[in-house]
């Protein structure tokens, strides 16, 4: 008797993530009149709980939207600006900028977004794009590192991202990243804190669904870093896993800590097929 | 006098077993998750139980749930409508789901009101740090009494 209920309420849930009235919109994402985005591609091969994945654009009210369609109207843009400028000025001791080595960054950084974070062999370790600008800065400059999700460091990574707009997000999971890849996949499905949610909880099994105000995505992170309304400055990845699991009454990891760059690496991968489109609008 | 004080003891000794509030790790489940007692001792509130379910810092139902009655805004949709829910259960069934609704569906994604251990890294409330003592329950025993008082008006029509 109990155990009937149950089936025929979890069936009757299961119609409402992925065919119910709450789905993503029907909305198509061009930028600039121009750069078409992928916001709904068949889901990786690797991603089992899922058989379609969508941007979170698609799950934004069109006002949101609409801002991300043109850079003139994208508030992120000001900080791309302002990380142009900086690519092309001399800073640390060693004398050079980041031009020095790369040039122009629309040509040199092309497809850099859309593989990060990805496995560096001559570091042994998965690096993200931050930890990456962070090593130029350090190694190649001799300039101080950025704070992980410093305003200067999303500004480096959204005009980074720029160059990639449109690709698809194509993160390896194999080879020397599979173990770190095993780990942030482990995260994605544990139910930490006093409420006991999981990644796949809110993203897998309810994106569509309003949790009280909030329409859920599937938490992709093809947008980030995400210029949001709500904090008016581009956020970091991790600054959002930060909030999600300090969401869960958890004690939350740190931005750049080892298990956010497993947990970046994994999220990043139930994204390959949709295109990079950063920096995103958000509400 | 004396006599007194000892019977007075005795009741408090006896009483142990079952003392009220019942503590949340004391709590018997039957075999479907329901709890046939009252956790506080005494019945519900059900004004107060509509409040607990409405405010987003004491139960929050209504992040998960619609329940029509209710005036509160934005009401979610991740678990089923709440209306009509005391036709589908009994008040012990009710009490069991609000207090620990895994014992009645297994893994579902309810939180446990009721429950203290367990968790995977749980935080001090929504600081995101590391707990400073022991962890309150999301809700108290009066708290539970009340919600499963507001349930039990929940019927159809
Ligand atoms: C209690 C529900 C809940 C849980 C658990 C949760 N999130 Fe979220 N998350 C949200 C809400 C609500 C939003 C804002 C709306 C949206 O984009 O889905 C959000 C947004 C996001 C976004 C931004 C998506 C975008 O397009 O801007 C990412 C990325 C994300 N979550 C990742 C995660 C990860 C990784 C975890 C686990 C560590 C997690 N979330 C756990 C509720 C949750
Ligand atoms: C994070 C989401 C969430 C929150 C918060 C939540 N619930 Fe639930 N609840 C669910 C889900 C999901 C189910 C369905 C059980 C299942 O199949 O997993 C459920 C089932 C129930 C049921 C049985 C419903 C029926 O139709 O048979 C009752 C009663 C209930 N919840 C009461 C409450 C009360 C009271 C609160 C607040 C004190 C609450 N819930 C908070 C998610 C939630």
């Amino acid at each position: 008797m109990l155990k009937r209920t149950t089936t025929a309420l979890a069936a009757g849930l299961i119609a409402v993530a992925t065919g119910g009235w709450a789905d993503p919109d029907e909305n198509q994402l061009v930028v600039n009149g121009d750069i078409e985005i992928t916001t709904q591609a068949a889901a990786p091969a690797h991603l089992e709980g899922l058989s379609e994945i969508y941007s979170g654009w698609r799950f934004r009210e069109v006002d949101t939207q609409a801002t991300q369609m043109d850079d003139f109207d994208n508030p992120a843009f000001l900080a791309v600006d302002a990380a142009q400028e900086v690519w092309n000025t001399v800073e640390g001791e060693a004398g050079k900028s980041c031009a020095t080595c790369h040039g122009d960054v629309m040509e040199s950084m092309k497809g850099v977004r859309a593989t990060y974070p990805k496995w560096n062999g001559e570091a042994e370790e998965v690096r993200t794009l931050a930890m990456q600008i962070n090593a130029c800065r350090t190694d190649n400059l001799d300039a101080d590192a950025y704070g992980y999700t410093s305003g200067d460091m999303t500004a480096m990574e959204a005009l980074i991202s720029v160059a990639s707009r449109g690709m698809p997000v194509d993160v390896a999971i194999d080879g020397p990243a599979q173990s770190m890849w095993e780990q942030g996949k482990e995260m994605y499905y544990t139910r930490y804190g006093q409420l006991e949610l999981s990644c796949a909880n809110c993203h897998e099994d309810n994106y569509g669904n309003y949790i009280r105000a909030d329409h859920l995505s599937q938490g992709q992170i093809n947008g980030f870093p995400v210029y949001r309304l709500k904090n008016t400055k581009l956020n970091a990845s991790h600054d959002r896993f930060k909030g999600c699991i300090r969401d869960t009454r958890a004690e939350t990891f740190k931005p750049g800590s080892p298990e956010f760059v497993a947990l970046e690496l994994y999220v990043a991968s139930r994204g390959n097929g949709l295109s990079v489109e950063a920096p995103s609008v958000r509400n | 006098m004396r006599l007194t004080t000892l019977t007075l003891a005795t009741t408090l000794a006896a009483g142990v077993a079952y003392a009220n509030p019942v503590a949340p790790g004391d709590v018997t489940y039957t075999e479907d998750g329901a709890i046939e007692a009252s956790l506080s001792g005494t019945g519900g509130d059900a004004e107060a139980g509509a409040k607990v379910a409405s405010t987003r810092s004491m139960g929050n139902c209504v992040a998960c749930h619609k329940i029509s009655s209710l005036d509160a805004a934005f009401q979610g949709e991740v678990g089923p409508p709440l209306d009509g829910v005391a036709d589908r259960w009994n008040e012990a069934e009710l009490r069991g789901i609000v207090a620990d609704a895994k014992k009645t569906y297994e893994g579902t994604m309810m939180p446990s009101f009721y429950k203290t251990t367990g968790f995977i890294r749980p935080g001090d409330g929504f600081t995101g740090k590391a707990p400073t003592g022991e962890l309150e329950p999301l809700l108290s025993a009066q708290q539970i009494e009340d919600v499963v008082a507001f349930l039990t008006t929940l019927k159809a029509q």
